[in-house]
C-alpha cells in the first residue's frame, strides 16, 4: 500500500504539511492570465517556478501552455529583479508579440521587495511598451493563502489594470466565473446569452486550454477575454462574482473604484446555487426566465428524482479548493448524500463556518478543515469510511489503498483526460456530475455483489 | 530565419554544413523567455527523489513540494516513502522571522513517524534569502534523533538543474563511505545516473548479473540509503546521464579511488558497449567475462532484430525531432533511431554543454538543426521546417507536438514503458511506431487535404 505511512491515530501536527491539498499562488496567477485574449504570463522570479507551473497546467489541461520568466539569477536575488523584468517586457514583445504581458510574482522577488508597479511604469516610461500593448500585473507572494490566492490576485489585476469607468454605463454583466475548467466557462456563457445577457465573461479560458486541433501551433489562441471587454467591464451594469475565494476581489474593487455594484454568489454546481445564479441574472437583466433554461431546470431535477434512492445516505470525502467545494457540498447535500470528510488545502476559517452551516442545514456534523492536507483526509477516512472520495487526482493514493470508488473532480488532474470538455457549472453540468457519480456507485455494487444478488437492472 | 528568432538566441542555435561550429550554452536564459528550463531545486529533487527509505522535507513555500510530489516514474522495490510530499508550508510570519524552528519541530516529527533511513532537506529560493541555518537545525536534528539528516543546498535561483545536480551529487557524497563494505564483490560496480524509470534499472541489473559483476548501489533509481553508504566498496562507477551523477563519481574517484566509466542504456550499440567496457574492466578477474558478454549480446540481439527489423519497414525515412533534458540521451537517441532507418533532422537539449553540442554535430547528419534551451515557437517552427513525423520529448512539448498534427514519444519522467537495454530498443521502436504509424495522423490537417479533397469530389460526382 502506498500510504501504508499513515497512521489512523491523529496527533496535532505542529509545523508540517503531508501530501498538500494547496499549491503556491503563482500557477493561480498564470491560469487566470491565460483567460485574457492575447496574454502571456509572465512569471517574476526563478525559471523553475514558471517551468513547474507550466508542466502542471500543461499534465492538467492536455495543451501547450505558455509563459515566460523573469530567468533569476543570483545577481538579480541580491540586486533586485528590475533590470531582469524590464529587460523581459522588452524581449516579450519584440519575439512573441502577446497585447498583454501578465506579470505575477514569486516568493523570491516578493523577498527581495521587488516593486512591480514601479518596475511597470519604467518599463512603459522608457518605451520598451509598444503602442496598443498592456503590461498588468499581481502580486502574488507564494508564502501566503494558496493558488486559489494567485488566480483572485491575477483577476482583480486584470480589474485594475483595465476597467475604466467613462462615466456611461455600456448595458453589459460582468461574470466572474473563478477557477473552473474552461467548459464551465462556456457553459455560464450559454446560460447568460440565453437568458439574453450582453456579458463581459472574465477570466475566459474556453478555446485557450480546450482549443481544436488546427495544424498549427499558436502561441495566443484564438480565445480569452478580449482587452476591450475588460476596458468595458468599468461601465458595466452589474458583476456577478462566482466564488467568495476566486472571484469576490476584483467584483469588490470594480465596485468601490468603478461604480459597478456587485452580487457573490456561489459557483453554481446543482440545483440550488444554479437557481441563484439564474435567478441574480434575471434580476440584473430585468428578463424572465426563458423556457429552455426552464426546461434544463427540469431535467435535472428528473434525473435527480430517477436517482435519488442511490444517492440516499451515501457517505462521501470531499477535498478541493473552497468554491469548488462549498458548492459541491450543497449540491451533494441536497441530494441526500452526507459529505462527512471534507477538506480544503486553502486557509482562511470562513469555509470551515460555511461548511459547517450547509451541513447543519442539511441535519448533520461533518469533519471540515481549511489548511488541511490529503494526510488528514486520509487519516480521517480510515476513522470513518466513505462511499466515494471526490478530488483531484491526489487522492487516488487514498482511493487504492482503502478501495473506494474516486471520482476526479478540481485542479490538478493529471492521469484523465477530457475533463476540460464537460463543464459541472448549471443544469447541465449537474446532470454531467450525477451521472458520474451514480456509475461510480453503481460499477461499485456490480463488483462486490454476490453472484446471486447480481442485478442486470437497476 | 523569421523573427520567431531573437537576435540574442542565434548563437544557441546551429545547423550542420550550412556555418562552422560555434554554440553558446550552458549559459542562463534569457529574461523574458519561455524556456523550458527549470531551476537548481528541480535539478536536486530530480536526482535524490528515487532513493525511496529516505524522507525528503522540502523547506519552502508549499509550492516547491507539490510539483515535486511524485512527478517521476521512478518506481521502488520496496519502501514507498518517497512518494509522499512534505514540506513545512512556509507561511509570511516564517520568512519574517526564519523558518528554522518550523523545519526542526518538522524533521522531528516525521522521524518519529516514519523512522526513515536518512532524510534529505531541500532549501528553495526563499530559504537561500532569509537565511536559514539549515546545515546547523540538521546536525541537531542527526544528534538527537540518530537519523542522518542532510540538507540540499538546491535554492532555486542560483542557477539551472545543472547546479542542482552537483547540489544533490555533494549531499549524497556525505553519506558514501559510512556503511560497511564487507562481503562486495571484487567484481562489482555502482549504476550512477539511471533513474529506474518504468523499472529500466532492473533490466540493466539484470545483466550485469548473468555477467558475475555485483550491482553494489542504484544511484539511485530504486536506490537505498544503506547501499550509497557502502557504495565505496564497489570496483567501478558507471555514469548514465552524466549531468546528473558526474559530480558524485568525481568525487568518489577522488577520495576512494574508483575509476569511473561513462555508459548509456539506451539503444543497442550504447547498450552493448556499455556491457563491453564493464567486460574489459574485469577481464583481469574473471578471464571468462568477455565471452559471458558476447554470449549474452548475442543472444539478446538475435532476438531483438529480426523485430526491429519487422518495424523498420514501415518507419524507414521518417523524420524525427527531439528535445530532452541532458545531450547524453539524445547521442544514444540518434544512433537508436538509425537502427530504425529514421533521420533525426532536429535535436536540443536543455542543459548541454559546448561539449556535448560539438559531439553531437559530429554524429548528426547535415542539415540538422542543434539548438540549446529552445521556446516553444522555436521548437514548433523547426518542426514545421523539417516536416517531422514524430517529436521526442517531455511534458511540455507532447502538445505542441500534437496541436502540429505529429506524433510524440515521452522520452522523459513521465514514460511508463521501459526504454533501456536490448528489450527496451524494442519498447522504444514500438512506441516510436505506435504513434508515427497512428491512423489518427489523417485525420491532422496537414495530412488529410489530399484525402478531404478526395472525398468531396466523390460525394459532388456521386
Amino acid at each position: 500500500m502506498l500510504l501504508r505511512h499513515t497512521p489512523k491515530e491523529i496527533k496535532e501536527r505542529s509545523a508540517l504539511s503531508i501530501n498538500p491539498a494547496k499549491t503556491c499562488q503563482p500557477i493561480g496567477a498564470m491560469y487566470a492570465a491565460l483567460g485574457i485574449h492575447g496574454c502571456l504570463p509572465h512569471s517574476h522570479g526563478s525559471q523553475g517556478c514558471c517551468a513547474y507551473h507550466r508542466s502542471a497546467l500543461t499534465r492538467h489541461y492536455k495543451e501547450p501552455v505558455s509563459a515566460a520568466t523573469s530567468s533569476f539569477t543570483e545577481g538579480a536575488s541580491v540586486f533586485g529583479g528590475g533590470a531582469n523584468l524590464v529587460s523581459a517586457i522588452e524581449n516579450i514583445f519584440t519575439v512573441y508579440e502577446p497585447d498583454v504581458i501578465a506579470v505575477h510574482t514569486t516568493c523570491l522577488s516578493e523577498t527581495i521587495g521587488d516593486d512591480l508597479p514601479q518596475m511597470t511604469d519604467k518599463a512603459k516610461k522608457s518605451g520598451k511598451v509598444p503602442e496598443g500593448k498592456h503590461v498588468i500585473y499581481a502580486n502574488t507572494p507564494s508564502y501566503v493563502g494558496s493558488h486559489v490566492t494567485g488566480f483572485s490576485n491575477m483577476v482583480k489585476g486584470m480589474a485594475k489594470g483595465f476597467a475604466v469607468n467613462t462615466g456611461r454605463k455600456n448595458g453589459r454583466v460582468n461574470i466572474i466565473p473563478g477557477w473552473v475548467e474552461p467548459s464551465d466557462m462556456e457553459e455560464v456563457r450559454r446560460m447568460a446569452t440565453l437568458m439574453g445577457l450582453d456579458i463581459i465573461l472574465f477570466p475566459d479560458t474556453s478555446g485557450v486550454l480546450n482549443g481544436a486541433l488546427t495544424g498549427e501551433y499558436k502561441m495566443f489562441p484564438d480565445g480569452g477575454t478580449p482587452v476591450a471587454d475588460l476596458v468595458a467591464s468599468g461601465d458595466a451594469i452589474g458583476t456577478l462574482a462566482l466564488g467568495e475565494w476566486c472571484s469576490a476581489d476584483a467584483a469588490r474593487w470594480l465596485d468601490t473604484q468603478c461604480k459597478v455594484p456587485c452580487t457573490v454568489l456561489d459557483m453554481p454546481f446543482g440545483l440550488k446555487s444554479t437557481d441563484r445564479f439564474i435567478d441574480t441574472l434575471r434580476k440584473v437583466a430585468g428578463v424572465s426566465v426563458p423556457d429552455t433554461i426552464a426546461f434544463e431546470r427540469g431535467q435535472l431535477v428528473d434525473l435527480i428524482s430517477d436517482m435519488h434512492q442511490y444517492f440516499h445516505g451515501k457517505k462521501v470525502a470531499l477535498v478541493g479548493d473552497p468554491d469548488q467545494v462549498i458548492a459541491l457540498t450543497e449540491f451533494l447535500a441536497s441530494i441526500d448524500m452526507k459529505p462527512v470528510h471534507i477538506v480544503t488545502g486553502t486557509p482562511g476559517n470562513k469555509f470551515e463556518k460555511r461548511i459547517e452551516e450547509i451541513t447543519a442545514e442539511a441535519g448533520y456534523k461533518a469533519n471540515v478543515k481549511a489548511g488541511g492536507d490529503m494526510f488528514l483526509l486520509h487519516q480521517w477516512i480510515k476513522n470513518e469510511p466513505v462511499d466515494l472520495i471526490i478530488g483531484n487526482t491526489y487522492c487516488k493514493y487514498i482511493a487504492r489503498d482503502e478501495d473506494i470508488p474516486f471520482l476526479r473532480f478540481g485542479f490538478p488532474i493529471l492521469d484523465r483526460v477530457g475533463h476540460q470538455y464537460f463543464p459541472i457549472v448549471g443544469y447541465k453540468g449537474g446532470l454531467h456530475m450525477l451521472t458520474r457519480i451514480l456509475d461510480l456507485l453503481l460499477t461499485r455494487t456490480d463488483r462486490d455483489e454476490t453472484e446471486e444478488k447480481f442485478e442486470l437492472v437497476y | 530565419m523569421n523573427k520567431t528568432i531573437l537576435e540574442e538566441r542565434k548563437s544557441q542555435m546551429h545547423r550542420i554544413g550550412e556555418e562552422p561550429f560555434a554554440m553558446a550554452c550552458n549559459r542562463p536564459s534569457l529574461a523574458g523567455a519561455v524556456s523550458q528550463r527549470a531551476c537548481v531545486f528541480c535539478g536536486s529533487r530530480v536526482v535524490l527523489y528515487p532513493i525511496a527509505d529516505a524522507l525528503h522535507l522540502v523547506h519552502g513555500p508549499i509550492g516547491c513540494a507539490t510539483y515535486t510530489w511524485d512527478i517521476r516514474g521512478a518506481i521502488s522495490s520496496g519502501p514507498q516513502l518517497h512518494r509522499l510530499s512534505f514540506s513545512t508550508d512556509l507561511q509570511e510570519l516564517d520568512v519574517i522571522f526564519g523558518g528554522e524552528k518550523k523545519l526542526e519541530a518538522s524533521l522531528r516529527e516525521l522521524i518519529a513517524l516514519h523512522s526513515p533511513k536518512a532524510a534529505f532537506v531541500y532549501s528553495t529560493c526563499i530559504v537561500g534569502l532569509i537565511g536559514d541555518d539549515m546545515e546547523a537545525v540538521c546536525r541537531r536534528v542527526s544528534a538527537d534523533t540518530g537519523i542522518t539528516v542532510l540538507p540540499v543546498m538546491s535554492e532555486g535561483f542560483k542557477g539551472n538543474k545543472r547546479e542542482g545536480y552537483a547540489a544533490a551529487c555533494k549531499a549524497m557524497f556525505r553519506l558514501v563511505g559510512t556503511g560497511d563494505t564487507a562481503g562486495i564483490s571484487p567484481m562489482s560496480v555502482n549504476i550512477l545516473g539511471d533513474f529506474n524509470l518504468a523499472g529500466e534499472t532492473w533490466i540493466v541489473r539484470e545483466y550485469f548479473k548473468k555477467m558475475g559483476v555485483e550491482a553494489v548501489a542504484n544511484i539511485t533509481g530504486d536506490g537505498r540509503v544503506d547501499d550509497i553508504r557502502r557504495c565505496h566498496g564497489a570496483a567501478l562507477n558507471l555514469v548514465q546521464c552524466s549531468g546528473a551523477t558526474m559530480e558524485l563519481a568525481k568525487m568518489m574517484e577522488e577520495k576512494y579511488g574508483i575509476p569511473y566509466q561513462r555508459v548509456s542504456y539506451l539503444g543497442v550499440e550504447d547498450m552493448a558497449e556499455s556491457l563491453y567496457k564493464v567486460a574489459d574492466f574485469f577481464a583481469d578477474k574473471d578471464p571468462d567475462i568477455k565471452a559471458k558478454t558476447v554470449a549474452l549480446v548475442r543472444e539478446e540481439l538475435s532476438v531483438l532484430m529480426p523485430k526491429l527489423a519487422e518495424l523498420r519497414r514501415d518507419l524507414e525515412g521518417k523524420k524525427v525531432a527531439m528535445y530532452v533534458g541532458g545531450s547524453f540521451k539524445a547521442f544514444s537517441l540518434i544512433k537508436a533511431f538509425r537502427h530504425l532507418g529514421m533521420r533525426v533532422v532536429v535535436v536540443g537539449s536543455q542543459t548541454g554543454t559546448e561539449e556535448d553540442y560539438k559531439e553531437l554535430a559530429a554524429i548528426s547528419d547535415p542539415g540538422t538543426i542543434i539548438v540549446d534551451d529552445a521556446n516553444p515557437l522555436e521548437l514548433a517552427q523547426f518542426i514545421k521546417e523539417k516536416d517531422v513525423d514524430v517529436f521526442v520529448g517531455g511534458v511540455k512539448e507532447r502538445p505542441i507536438a500534437y496541436k502540429l498534427g505529429v506524433g510524440f514519444c515521452d522520452h522523459n519522467h513521465e514514460r511508463k514503458i521501459a526504454l533501456e537495454g536490448f528489450v527496451g530498443m524494442y519498447n522504444f521502436a514500438r512506441e516510436i511506431h505506435a504513434s508515427v504509424m497512428s491512423p489518427v495522423w489523417k485525420f491532422m490537417p496537414r495530412r488529410a487535404a489530399g484525402r478531404v479533397t478526395c472525398a468531396t469530389k466523390e460525394a459532388v460526382n456521386g
